[in-house]
């Protein structure tokens, strides 16, 4: 399987944001590693100093402004960029791409097709067929078949100090899984495997929300009962939100799902986690916007998932909850007292 | 023939693209058929061993292939098995026992050599039998019967039945992709996958290609079909080779598959039902059978592997639909459908149509008004990408794709059973949806949907087959009430063309009185009982639903059905 001609090769990462750079770092300590950067300035600035989004970068590490070059270069690629501009990379990417490429992407999010002229929130219904996770996106957009995904609990900031950690390589094709694993491994970082991609990203997407709600619950001050609550009824959430966007439910159970879910929710340093802990504090939405440098991928997601939720005539209670909170001028003293309100009686009715 | 051509009848007769049978490609195979068969048994071997590696694994698999074997003779016997085939079962049984007595070296000798035996047979089987002089004289047979009950049948004169007026050709039309289809004949090696509904497809399909000029295909049919003498002379001399279904075991399926592979890496134009078996439901497939389908993309995979020129042999994968007004068997195959449902049980091969019964549906075929369409679908790769006339296979955005690169790794073309089980799965995929967008409504279909739907809704308390169960007596519709909600769907059916989502038969257009007349009176036109007509009162009634419920299914799964309320 490792032929000569597949050491040689680089292996390609597009987008040099957190993750991206924390990835490239991983992959670097196997094979020389192409990281691309849309700004040229980043591409300088990494070339001056070494260093990109307070990471030390690796020597194996070449960062580059080419696509082209990139593409021609390396035949496994890790697109991990921001999922409200995933669409329109890989449609610059796509005229270079061939169908022995392998893409192994890192973005949990969600990308929506509008008609023209609409918005999400104008839109009257938003069904499965609109609502795309980013390897329908690759399929869509390029000639590569061969994909994958990464997933599970990878808090950049705790990868870049080496602290045990995992993540969860998820293809249809055995090809890609054992890729992804053979550049990926190492002694401080272990890879599982999953056959089941569509249900690996929309887990990890999903996960984004209750992130949000637990950041919540922390900037109220409340402790470990609430939070247990809240991510064991958010996991109930993901599943049956799951099964809707064509998920299967064992997806949601492994490092993928819990896995996520648990770390995501713990994690002050999560940007989903920080929205719900400064709503809580009583910033506006707007105001915590305008402070971050990265997209919290949960905010969008709690849009898309309400609008399609509504389309197949579901109630996902936290996610709708959320929704007012963040649109609707609900307060989250107000959310959380709804919430234990709200009359339930079966506990787990998946299994 | 010769007056058809100033006819305005679009299904001119069409050239052969290669001249004489022997450069046929299946002819080639069918003259070296003791070498070709040899190569078979010693590849299916190889395949075998390579899934079986173990001694102990290889017996496992030998006796289990005993014992299912002696059980179909014993449970299921056909009328076209070999006169011997308990004889040899029993023999292999026997070598099987001695073998627990040798040493582990002669064991294993031994058990290769039962290997040999069984697969051997297998390809044999399973080999049909292409005789240039017989495919002749079957292909003028049937010229001749068409067109003699054809003339019979429509000019009503004494005599009549010595002209040549109608031809086939007006009966069945031929639509779509026909020139793309010529095209890749002579730039590649074409696998025709056709829609299946009825025991007729085989036949009809033999003669569409023969109409379009195209030199003879390898077929797999149904084994189950060769029982009916008719079929089986036609069929051999069509070159078909044999699909057993009642045979699942391992050595069977490798043998089967490695034919089909072998045949089209040898350049053989081939077909197969990808379905497996006809549609019971009425409704086209929407799941494929993965086995015969993946030997396409194998084959592929070796011709590249075999050569490194960008000119390489591709293969075309063609989807075709059959569009019927009228299916034989429908009564018959409904039944099974409903009575399967929900138990997960295999379908018994049934055939309770003679030879007899056959000849007589074709008379009343050609003595009434029914017609049947055949769309061809635009050419595919085997990894279901469109091809351009050239062969090319395009990206969404028009841009060329080189096929090998999808078989590469590292620069080189690897063999990955996993991933090709997976290439497999997108091309079934792929190639059903390209049957909704090829499929051809009829008026026929449009209105047994729009009835059986609206009676349904009527009843929104019973399911399926609580509904099933209804007295036909109990369902009528006022006329006007139809044809409102008729006129709706129909206009959805419009805007689904509109968006190349399916297509419509011609005769779906106009005055819409007519359109549903001409409905009514086709759908299910030789059936006792009539699916759909209208009573003295004019409204519109059923004799059978579940005949209806089997022609309401050819437009399942267009989202139709939010149109009738």
């Amino acid at each position: 399987m490792t032929s000569k001609s597949s050491l040689d090769k680089p292996v390609g990462v597009v987008g040099a944001g957190n993750f991206g750079s924390v990835i490239a770092n991983i992959l670097a300590r196997h094979r020389r590693v192409l990281l691309y950067a849309r700004d040229e300035d980043v591409v300088k600035k990494i070339l001056k100093t070494r260093e990109n989004r307070g990471h030390k970068l690796h020597k194996n590490i070449l960062p580059t402004n080419d696509l082209a070059y990139l593409a021609s270069q390396c035949d496994v690629i890790f697109p991990i960029v921001p999922s409200a501009h995933f669409r329109s990379m890989m449609r610059k990417l796509s005229p270079y791409l061939h169908p022995y490429h392998i893409l192994i992407h890192g973005t949990k999010g969600f990308d929506i097709r509008l008609p023209k002229g609409e918005t999400i929130e104008t839109v009257e219904s938003l069904s499965r067929a609109q609502v795309r996770t980013m390897s329908e996106v690759i399929r869509e957009e390029s000639v590569v078949v061969r994909v994958g995904c990464l997933a599970g609990p990878n808090l950049s900031r705790e990868l870049a100090q080496r602290q045990p950690g995992a993540t969860v390589v998820a293809s249809p094709f055995q090809e890609v899984i054992q890729t992804g694993k053979r550049l990926l491994r190492n002694n401080r970082f272990q890879v599982y495997e999953n056959t089941d991609l569509v249900g690996v990203e929309i887990a990890g997407v999903l996960k984004n929300i209750i992130a949000i709600g637990s950041g919540c619950l922390s900037g109220l001050g409340y402790g470990e009962n609430a939070k247990g609550l809240l991510i064991s009824r958010g996991a109930v959430e993901m599943v049956y939100l799951g099964r809707i966007l064509g998920g299967n439910t064992k997806a949601f159970l492994g490092v993928a799902g819990i896995g996520d879910l648990v770390a995501t929710c713990n994690s002050p340093t999560s940007r989903n986690y920080t929205v719900g802990y400064r709503l809580a504090k009583g910033e506006s939405l707007n105001e915590i916007l305008e402070e971050m440098q990265e997209v919290a991928e949960g905010i969008n997601t709690i849009r898309i998932v309400k609008k399609c939720a509504e389309y197949y005539k579901a109630r996902p209670l936290i996610t709708d909850t959320l929704y007012k909170v963040l649109f609707e001028g609900m307060t989250v003293q107000e959310a959380v007292d709804y919430l234990m309100r709200y009359p339930l009686n079966v506990e787990i009715d998946f299994l | 023939m010769e007056i058809l051509e100033e006819k305005k009848n679009k299904n001119i007769g069409y050239k052969p693209i290669l001249d004489s049978i022997p450069d046929w490609p299946v002819y080639q195979l069918s003259k070296n058929r003791k070498e070709f068969l040899e190569e078979v048994t010693q590849k299916s071997i190889e395949q075998i061993r390579l899934l079986r590696p173990s001694r102990k694994q290889l017996l496992e698999e030998l006796e289990t292939t005993v014992f299912r074997e002696q059980n179909r003779i014993k449970r299921n016997r056909w009328r076209v098995d070999p006169k011997d085939d308990s004889r040899f079962w029993t023999g292999i049984k026997n070598e099987l026992i001695e073998i627990t007595n040798k040493t582990p070296e002669e064991a294993g000798k031994k058990e290769e050599e039962i290997l040999y035996e069984i697969v051997s047979r297998y390809s044999k089987e399973i080999a049909g039998t292409f005789k240039p002089r017989s495919y002749r004289f079957a292909r003028e047979v049937i010229k001749f019967w068409f067109r003699r009950l054809l003339n019979g049948a429509r000019v009503k004169k004494f005599g009549a039945i010595f002209r040549s007026q109608y031809a086939l050709q007006d009966k069945i039309h031929i639509v779509g992709k026909v020139k793309m289809l010529r095209r890749l004949a002579k730039k590649g090696t074409v696998v025709m996958v056709p829609t299946h509904f009825s025991n007729l497809d085989s036949i009809l399909i033999g003669w569409v290609i023969h109409a379009l000029g195209l030199p003879a295909f390898i077929y797999g049919a149904g084994l189950n079909l060769f029982n009916i003498s008719i079929f089986s002379y036609f069929m051999n001399s069509l070159g078909a080779y044999k699909v057993d279904r009642r045979k699942k075991n391992l050595p069977y399926l490798e043998t089967l598959k490695m034919y089909s592979n072998l045949a089209i890496q040898k350049g053989a134009h081939s077909l197969f039902f990808p379905g497996g078996t006809r549609s019971r439901s009425g409704q086209i497939e929407k799941q494929l059978k993965l086995g015969l389908l993946s030997t396409a993309i194998e084959a592929q995979r070796n011709l590249y592997m075999d050569s490194d020129a960008p000119d390489t042999r591709k293969i075309f994968v063609v989807p075709v639909t059959l569009n019927y007004n009228f299916v034989l068997e429908a009564p018959d195959l409904i039944v099974d459908y409903l009575q399967v449902k929900g138990q997960d049980r295999y379908f018994v091969e049934e055939d309770n149509y003679g030879s007899f019964q056959l000849i007589k549906f074709m008379f009343k075929f050609f003595t009434k008004g029914s017609n049947i369409s055949v769309s061809i679908g635009p050419g595919l790769d085997v990894m279901g990408n469109y091809v351009d006339d050239e062969g090319n296979s395009l990206d969404t955005n028009g841009r060329i794709i080189n096929t090998r690169e999808y078989f590469m790794t590292n620069d080189k073309v690897t063999v990955d059973k996993q991933r090709e089980n997976e290439y497999t799965r997108m091309l079934a995929n792929r190639i059903v949806s390209e049957y909704h967008r090829i499929n051809r409504v009829f008026a026929s279909h449009a209105v047994a949907f729009v009835a059986f739907e609206m009676w349904q809704q009527k009843f929104p308390r019973l399911d399926l087959f609580g509904f099933l169960r209804l007295s036909e007596e109990e369902l009528e519709i006022p006329y006007d009430e139809f044809k409102e909600v008729f006129k709706k769907v129909r206009k959805e059916i419009y805007r689904l063309e509109e968006h190349g989502r399916v297509h419509h038969a011609t005769h779906l257009k106009g005055d819409i009185d007519i359109v549903i007349r001409r409905g009514l009176e086709n759908v299910g036109i030789f059936h006792l009982n009539r699916p759909l007509l209208r009573n003295k009162k004019g409204n519109i009634v059923t004799q059978d639903l579940n005949v209806l419920y089997y022609y309401h299914n050819r437009l399942a799964g267009y989202d139709l059905e939010k149109f009738i309320g």
